[in-house]
């Protein structure tokens, strides 16, 4: 009796004690506790944000732990094997880097989203825009980022193919940069320039437009003259949790994934 | 801050003690990385790149933007610091605590400002549009947003200035007929010149500085509102060199206005505190 007792109250400690262990709705097959670090470009902090909820709520006992930055940084990180298993890079020369430095297999990395550039004008739209061509319009009132940010970069190879292009006209270009007031070091201050009204015009990210949400009205620049930024996604090559990063990848992938990221305001992989 | 007059000095002055030791520390931290960064700087690079044109259109600016602004500062910075020289009243110290004010806050925080009141949607905004005006993305928001941040350097300095002139000397001067302004253009200026002087160097000097209230006010244009350290922010990333070189400018320029500065504040000899 005495015995039987010791039997029972073990039992319980033990299952006392599993209970602690294992979170309370996990069924029995459930892996156990895990981490997957995903490494992702900064802008993809909020999509991301929401992705890392969706696979927490699909895989109890997995925690999203995320590691947002410049997609550059990223790559150093990973060339200096810094734990991850997932490396989500918002342009393919970062991608190729951690390829180079063995993190990532050659043949894995897959375009998951593309950002295009669009036109942003203040909500009420002050100077009348009403197309990309009406960039030139004298007197106009524009911000881009600076030629040094990526985005500004982007910007001025978008205005240099409408240049080549004969329905804009030859003097574009000129006609475009030489309404320029600003240009600003990141695309984040050409947005607030124009949300604010101090500008006409700007040229920033789809995502950044869908960010601000009501404060700015978006015009398309056309896809033929559009700067479109490609982002690759790859689990990392010798990833602890591999199954579950592969898990990671094709949620993001998949039709729920793809949805979530449009809302951000991307565009879905070609 | 104030030259005081010839303090008695210990015995053993300029020998190190204990507190030399001691702050042996801070000094290298000051001044290791301005040593750092001068010892990156090759004298080819900084020939090169002062020839480059994004460096001179922004000394241009740089130096053109200040030159107005330190003016302003000083016309209109002469009547504070009067007021705050004279009387002790409540409404100096408010006075004087909107002087700091500036000084203590992040300097975007004074661009923000800055673009919510002259800004085209701000609250002068509308104003400003009907006489035609329009501040934001130029060169007058450069200088405004240089006057916002160092105007309190020369008031402060100036109203100490002020403040050591003997109220007996203006008294006399206007029993002897002088008007309220000969009294400050004869007597009070003169006797306060070094602390005016002092006080227009620092605010030149935090003017050619400025950077946070002027990016997010003035924009960011080559020629037009890129200062110098504006230049060195944006061309970090590109080219290294080029924002080394505007550094070592820079550093330079600061380090002979304060030496300056000091110079001018340095205790008085004897024939010179009889002025």
């Amino acid at each position: 009796m005495h015995r039987l007792s010791r039997l029972i109250l073990l039992s319980l400690l033990l299952t006392a004690l599993a209970g602690c262990a294992m979170p309370p709705a996990s069924a029995p097959t459930a892996a156990p506790p895990a981490n997957l670090t995903v490494f992702a470009a900064a802008s993809l902090t909020e999509s991301f944000g929401e992705l890392g909820q969706m696979f927490e709520a699909q895989h109890p006992g997995v925690t999203v732990v995320f590691n947002f930055a410049g997609s550059q940084q990223l790559a150093q990180q990973l060339a200096q094997d810094a734990p991850a298993d997932v490396f989500a890079s918002a342009n393919n020369r970062q991608m190729q880097a951690a390829v180079d430095a063995g993190r990532i297999a050659a043949d894995s990395p897959q375009t998951f989203v593309r950002n295009r550039l669009v036109v942003v004008t203040p909500a009420d739209n002050p100077a009348g825009l009403a197309s990309y061509a009406d960039l030139a319009t004298p007197g106009l009132k524009l911000v881009l980022a600076a030629p040094e940010v990526p985005v500004g970069q982007y910007s001025l190879e978008s205005l240099e193919l409408a240049g080549q292009d004969p329905s804009y006209g030859p003097d574009f270009v000129a006609n475009v940069t030489g309404n320029v007031v600003s240009y600003e070091e990141n695309v984040r201050a050409v947005l607030s320039k124009v949300s604010l009204g101090e500008a006409d015009a700007g040229i920033v990210y789809a995502t950044d437009a869908a960010s601000a949400g009501d404060s700015v009205r978006t015009l398309p620049i056309p896809d033929a003259l559009n700067v479109i930024a490609t982002y690759p996604l790859a689990p990392v090559a010798n990833s602890a949790q591999a199954e579950l990063a592969d898990a990671f990848v094709a949620l993001v992938l998949s039709p729920e994934g793809q949805a979530v990221l449009a809302r951000y305001g991307f565009d879905g992989a070609p | 801050m104030s030259p005081s007059p010839p303090r008695p000095r210990p015995a053993g002055r300029g020998r190190p003690d204990g507190w030399w030791l001691l702050s042996l520390p801070l000094l290298a931290f000051l001044l290791t990385p301005i040593l750092a960064l001068l010892g990156r700087v090759e004298g080819a690079h900084v020939l090169a790149n002062l020839h480059s044109p994004i460096a001179q259109k922004a000394i241009a600016v740089s130096l053109r933007t200040t030159l107005f602004s330190t003016a302003l500062v000083i016309v209109a910075g002469i009547p504070v610091a009067q007021v705050l020289a004279r009387s002790d009243s409540r409404l100096r110290r408010l006075v004087d605590a909107l002087v700091d004010l500036p000084t203590v806050l992040p300097p975007a925080v004074a661009g923000i400002a800055l673009l919510v009141t002259f800004g085209r949607r701000g609250l002068l905004g509308g104003v400003l549009e009907l006489g035609g005006v329009a501040i934001p993305f130029t060169q007058a928001a450069v200088v405004l947003a240089q006057v916002f941040v160092s105007a309190p350097f020369f008031i402060k300095s100036a109203a100490i200035g002020f403040g050591e002139v003997s109220p007996d000397l203006k008294q006399a001067a206007g029993l002897d007929g002088a008007s309220s302004w000969q009294v400050f253009r004869f007597v009070t200026a003169p006797l306060a010149r070094s602390a005016l002087a002092t006080g227009a160097a620092l605010s030149w000097a935090r003017a050619l500085g400025e950077f946070g209230a002027t990016i997010i006010f003035a924009g960011n244009f080559p020629g037009r509102t890129q200062t110098m350290p504006l230049a060195i922010y944006i061309g970090f990333e590109l080219d290294f060199n080029l924002a080394l070189t505007l550094s070592a400018i820079l550093i330079g320029l600061s380090l002979i206005t304060l030496l300056l500065v000091k110079w001018l504040l340095r205790p008085k000899g004897r024939g010179d505190a009889a002025a």
